[in-house]
């Protein structure tokens, strides 16, 4: 996979993007409470953030607050902290 | 031995619904619903056998990593029969937890729930080349209508572990997943529904935040509606149904010390609110005053997550509570504790880490009063006016932001980011809502109200020796220099630390005027929490951090104390 695009927080809302990287997922980077790493990369997984799935940005709460996306009938939200590490293009 | 069926699934699956359909009035919850790790059990008649149906916590997958998949894991180890629930409308996502349950050797039978939803989205599934391809039945149900569930059951003996599928890696297996969702889904396109329209309205912070404060007021106004509906009618029940039996009862034993302990300190007069009797204010204040609002307000929450409100609300204020060392899931435990301090405390473990549960329980503990506790203050300070009711709230609102905003910046540790799934907004149906209700209104009698009666009972044998007064007098100098309060004011203080509703109606004997009241209610509310209370958050964040927690209310009690009589006194 290609490393190429813009993390998804910098996406705007009402766009969709192809993810195509995740950093830090599996091998480290920040920790993400008591899940570990590993735990964490599988939640992303299933619901959906994955690399190649398509992902659309539905809103982003003011002041830094989190942002919520859609990918297939999956909605969710996140921090922006997580969203800077996933890498989109996009479309 | 019974026969374990386990209801196994992701999060917001319908999981719950499909359960109360399969099981009949009699169910068990064995944790406290609402914190991470609950359940609930049941039984059904399967072909003329009586077999247990188990609701495991929903899971993403077979490798645990938090409390909740752990329970999920064991029960799935222990299982006779897995059902596993699907969303019909997420597919793959859901296939991973059912792929891995299929290389195990438990029999296995799914059911594509939601299947409606499903249609409606324009999503079909050949639920028939599933089968086949995965080798155990597959059944599609809609459990909010009770569709397929009769074939589910059917079927359930047909359940098998045909290993089909090797175990692979976890890469492996989404690249199995998406080969079989490619065989058996088909997408049409789908037009922008109103239920579209609604979730977009109410998680864009514009119109989501505007929307949050309209649904929090219905909410409190319904639950304070039934709550005094309710109340009005078993206080009926108690002065004409039971006085009369209570006061014969009183003659038979006489007066002396069982008396006072049992029936009133007064020989011959009852009132249900102040007599302190076991019998007398010890039934009534639980069951009459108190019991009301909790099933009002565990009616209401139950709507609330049936709906899947609660993730929008926690993803518009999470900017708010992030900055207070939380995340936006720290509205759980706040909520819950607006029922009672001890489901809250219990919810922060859903919280991930050390420092976010330190903040919510010390938050929760100084400004989040409870049901019992909210309603006395409504009783003794409503007939002065809404103002005086605003000022103890405002002042809880502004301490909660203040101490939660310190405490992030001094309480060493990590805040984790929020990150949750947003399930679709669902019709709440009105047999689980029930239900759930009930469950938690068991919980509630079972857990609760036996300590609410002991409280009553302490505070009675107390003062009948005379200890309590003795230990009032202690405090009386502080109430009456630091905080403008009557001396007689630390009786209540003390009953405080057993029964805070009880020390609130105290207060009502005291002669002293409006402010006094908001500043003796606010005191109340912050100084300590409730025994119960103080109980499970020992169990939660340990002794030592208790403590410190501890330190912290008993300071805030003091300088708010202090700062109200300047401000509302003005000496």
């Amino acid at each position: 996979m290609s490393k190429k695009g813009i993390p998804l927080v910098h996406l705007q809302r009402g766009k969709t993007g192809r993810i195509t990287y995740i950093h830090g997922g599996r091998h480290g980077g920040p920790h993400f409470g008591h899940h570990g790493h590993h735990g964490f990369h599988r939640k992303l997984n299933v619901l959906g953030i994955r690399e190649g799935q398509i992902v659309r940005v539905d809103s982003k709460q003011p002041f830094m607050g989190p942002i919520t996306i859609s990918i297939g009938n999956c909605q969710m939200t996140l921090g922006r902290g997580m969203a800077h590490k996933i890498i989109v293009e996009e479309l | 031995m019974t026969k374990k069926i386990v209801l196994m699934g992701n999060p917001n699956v319908g999981k719950s619904v499909v359960f109360s359909r399969l099981t009949g009035a009699k169910v068990i919850s064995s944790n406290y619903p609402g914190t991470t790790v609950d359940f609930s059990k049941g039984r059904m008649i399967l072909d003329g056998e009586t077999v247990e149906i188990i609701d495991a916590p929903g899971t993403y997958s077979l490798e645990p990593d938090n409390k909740a998949e752990k329970v999920a894991f064991k029960m799935f180890e222990d299982a006779d029969v897995v059902i596993s629930v699907i969303d019909s409308t997420n597919l793959e996502r859901n296939l991973y937890l059912t792929l891995q349950m299929l290389e195990s050797d438990k029999p296995v039978i799914i059911a594509l729930n939601l299947w409606d939803e499903a249609k409606h989205l324009g999503i079909t599934i050949d639920e028939k080349k599933l089968e086949r391809i995965l080798g155990v039945p597959v059944v599609p149900t809609v459990a909010l209508t009770g569709e397929g569930i009769k074939t589910l059951v059917s079927r359930i003996k047909s359940a098998k572990s045909p290993k089909k599928i090797k175990p692979t890696s976890e890469e492996g297996r989404w690249v199995e997943i998406g080969g079989i969702a490619k065989k058996v889904e088909k997408f049409e396109h789908r037009h922008h529904t109103l239920r579209d329209r609604v979730n977009d309205l109410t998680i864009k912070p514009l119109t989501g935040i505007p929307i949050a404060f309209g649904i929090i007021f219905v909410c409190f106004w319904v639950v304070i509606f039934i709550g005094e509906k309710l109340s009005f009618l078993i206080t009926e029940i108690f002065e004409i149904g039971y006085k009369p039996l209570l006061l014969d009862f009183g003659e038979f034993i006489g007066d002396g010390h069982l008396y006072h302990i049992l029936i009133s300190q007064d020989y011959g007069e009852v009132a249900f609110e102040e007599s302190l009797g076991i019998l007398s204010t010890g039934l009534y204040l639980p069951l009459a005053i108190v019991l009301p609002f909790i099933i009002a307000f565990y009616f209401m929450l139950s709507i609330l997550e049936d709906t899947g409100y609660l993730p929008r609300l926690a993803t518009l204020v999470d900017n708010v509570f992030h900055k207070l060392g939380m995340h936006g899931y720290g509205i759980i435990p706040t909520f819950l504790g607006l029922g009672c301090n001890v489901p809250g405390a219990l919810a922060t473990r859903s919280l991930e880490t050390r420092k976010q549960r330190f903040i919510a329980i010390t938050l929760l503990a100084i400004a989040i009063p409870c049901m019992a506790q909210m309603a006395m203050i409504f009783g003794i300070l409503g007939p002065y006016g809404l103002y005086y009711i605003g000022l103890v709230f405002l002042t809880l609102i502004v301490l909660y932001v203040t101490i939660g905003f310190i405490l992030n910046k001094f309480i060493k540790g990590a805040s984790p980011e929020i990150f949750l799934e947003i399930p679709p907004y669902r019709m709440p149906s009105f047999r689980t809502t029930v239900k759930k209700t009930w469950m938690r209104v068991k919980w509630f009698l079972r857990e609760a109200i036996p300590f609410m009666i002991i409280g009553v009972a302490v505070i009675n044998i107390l003062y009948t020796v005379g200890l309590l007064q003795e230990l009032a007098r202690f405090v009386q100098p502080l109430m009456e220099g630091v905080f403008g309060l009557p001396g007689e004011a630390s009786t209540a203080m003390i009953t405080g630390f057993f029964r805070k509703d009880l020390a609130v109606g105290m207060l009502l004997s005291l002669d002293v005027n409006a402010y006094q009241l908001v500043i003796a209610a606010t005191m109340l509310t912050v100084y300590f929490p409730c025994v119960a209370a103080f109980i499970v958050m020992i169990k939660e964040l340990g002794v030592k951090d208790m403590l410190k927690s501890a330190a912290i209310m008993v300071s805030t009690a003091v300088v708010v104390g202090a700062v109200l009589k300047i401000v509302l006194l003005g000496v």
